[in-house]
């Protein structure tokens, strides 16, 4: 037992596993041209978008002074007015997500394929929904803002709108997962189109809806905390001004505000959805 | 052919009834209940956000109309008829959408490189102490808890306008995204050939090397890939407080109301957005085969 084993002879090895040693050269080389590549594009990038080390570190120092100058967060007099913000940012959150909620819920159903057979009539309210998703939150404010004038209202269309979006397509995707024996019951037992959609689709599919609506009302709590920025209400309006005025301490005071209040909605929110559809789908 | 439907004598079937009719009556109340403080919750809100719904029907058709005035040019014309017209700035708003996509690429890129340092000290199962874990833990939730733009607009007072500002606040966020899914892909790992690098003898930045890497390396590529996509979204509105990209252009178009200019710009945006969706999904399944793509 106590022989070594016999050092593998190299040749043998490379003759029984050319996969291995005799790779060819595409392969071999794949990886590093592709990481060259990235760094190519990283060093054309920098010095594209006027990367310098000297304002690098002209703007590190900055931002150090700033950070100094943020310590401790102080609000001033003007706590009332942060905690009014807040709420309003909180309200654009949950009325805009449940607008877009209840309006997606019909037309999703155009757009899921157990619903709507035909690819023909499905094909268009799906782009509608990819392209309403490919304008951001912001963009949407700026457009409402002419439309309704400064303030949360417009941010609570804005929020409204791009939710539609994301809630047609996820609708759609959780109608279309939905199990079809049930909603074949219903027609065996002589319902109609709009009693299989009620009975047989939406008890199965409203658990799922609720808990993505949770989650996008916590999410929609950081959006409206910036759709503000643009003039769309919420605390974002007095944060991009207390920047603007060089206020350090109220806006390091409005970060931790913001940090603070979606924590808490974050919290809130995945409790609910314990409650609504239990531990196994809030991952 | 008759089925036979067995009743239940009267009795049993009452008490059934009774208890059946009990379960559904709490289940409603549960559920009225729940309905009532939703909808308090939106009335409050609804005072909040100042909802006016006389402003809301007096304006909706602005919104039609503000569709119908962004695809119709100076002219009077549809824009479709005359793309040369409506696409008067192609070129210009081309390269602006080339800043856009490169700030993203290196905001991506250096979130990546930043991520990956950090995740090896934040996952529970390999960080080399706990007080580390923690500390960088709470750097990574505060990154990503603050918005992009709430730091680019800090940047900008800092580096300057440009898009030096929309790059670091997007690298800002993208560590902080990008630091937790890592770490949770570090946490599902499997451990044995860990114990395995270790029982000859090897150190721990060896163990992370040829233990953990190779099993997390592919799913670290595919979240950054997605990153990339959300990061070039968030990279078109960066302009829109001065840190350079295509928000710059549609910001002053949507202000000084050019409108056929607005509607080209969100074209182009659009467009890109679907072709970059469409590239690294692509990439994504190419690299990693389907059950990659989540």
């Amino acid at each position: 037992m106590n022989q070594m084993p016999t050092p593998p002879d190299r040749r043998e090895l490379r003759a029984r596993y050319p996969h291995i040693f005799d790779r060819p050269a595409s392969a071999r080389l794949a990886m590093p041209v592709v990481l060259l590549l990235a760094l190519g594009i990283f060093v054309f990038g920098l010095v594209d978008l006027d990367f310098s080390p000297t304002r690098l570190l002209a703007g590190l120092n900055q931002l150090g002074w700033i950070t100094m100058m943020m310590v401790p967060p102080d609000p001033g007099s003007s706590l009332p007015i942060y905690l009014k913000a807040l709420g309003e940012t909180l309200s654009i959150a949950l009325l805009g997500t449940t607008l877009a909620a209840v309006l997606a819920l019909p037309v999703s159903l155009l757009a899921a394929r157990n619903v709507v057979p035909s690819a023909i009539l499905r094909f268009p309210v799906r782009r509608v929904f990819d392209s309403i998703r490919g304008v951001d939150t912001l963009i949407w404010a700026l457009v409402w803002i002419n439309v309704v004038g400064l303030g949360p209202f417009a941010g609570v269309l804005a929020i409204a709108v791009s939710d539609f979006g994301a809630f047609g397509k996820l609708f759609s995707e959780a109608i279309e997962g939905a199990d079809r024996r049930q909603v074949e019951g219903i027609r065996a037992s002589g319902g109609n189109a709009l009693h299989e959609i009620r009975f047989g689709l939406m008890p199965q599919v409203l658990p799922v809806i609720a808990g993505q609506v949770l989650y996008f009302i916590e999410s929609n709590t950081r959006s409206a905390t910036i759709i503000g920025i643009v003039g769309a209400g919420g605390i974002g309006l007095q944060l991009a001004e207390q920047i603007r005025v060089l206020e350090w301490q109220k806006v390091s005071f409005l970060i931790l505000m913001i940090l603070v209040a979606v924590t808490a909605i974050d919290w809130i929110s995945v409790k609910l959805r314990f409650a609504i559809i239990g531990q196994r789908a809030v991952a | 052919m008759p089925v036979a439907v067995s009743v239940l004598p009267h009795q049993q079937l009452a008490a059934l009834n009774a208890a059946y009719r009990e379960a559904i009556a709490r289940k409603r109340l549960r559920l009225t209940l729940g309905a009532a403080v939703f909808c308090a919750a939106l009335m409050v809100a609804g005072v909040g956000a100042e909802v006016n719904f006389q402003t809301f029907f007096t304006f909706f058709g602005n919104f039609i109309s503000y569709f119908d005035r962004i695809l119709t040019l100076d002219t009077g014309a549809r824009v479709w008829t005359d793309f040369g017209e409506w696409f008067w700035g192609f070129r210009k708003w081309l390269r602006f959408l080339g800043e856009t996509i490169l700030i993203s690429y290196v905001g991506t890129l250096i979130g990546f490189v930043l991520a990956f340092a950090a995740n090896f000290f934040a996952a529970e199962n390999i960080s080399p102490a706990p007080w580390l874990r923690f500390v960088v833990r709470r750097l990574l939730e505060f990154a990503r808890t603050v918005p992009g733009i709430v730091f680019a607009l800090i940047f900008v007072m800092a580096f300057g306008l440009g898009p030096m500002a929309g790059v670091l606040a997007i690298a800002i966020h993208s560590t902080g995204a990008l630091g937790k899914q890592f770490s949770e892909i570090v946490e599902n790992a499997d451990m044995k050939p860990v114990e395995g690098v270790r029982s000859t003898g090897a150190g721990w930045l060896s163990c992370m090397r040829f233990a953990v890497l190779p099993q997390v390396i592919a799913g670290y590529a595919s979240y950054a890939l997605l990153r990339f996509e959300i990061n070039v979204r968030e990279a078109s509105v960066m302009g829109f407080v001065g840190a350079g990209g295509i928000g710059q252009e549609l910001v002053v178009a949507i202000r000084k109301f050019y409108y056929s200019d607005v509607s080209a710009i969100l074209v182009m945006i659009v467009v890109t957005v679907f072709c970059i969706d469409i590239g690294t999904g692509w990439v994504r399944g190419r690299l990693f085969g389907k059950e990659a793509r989540t």
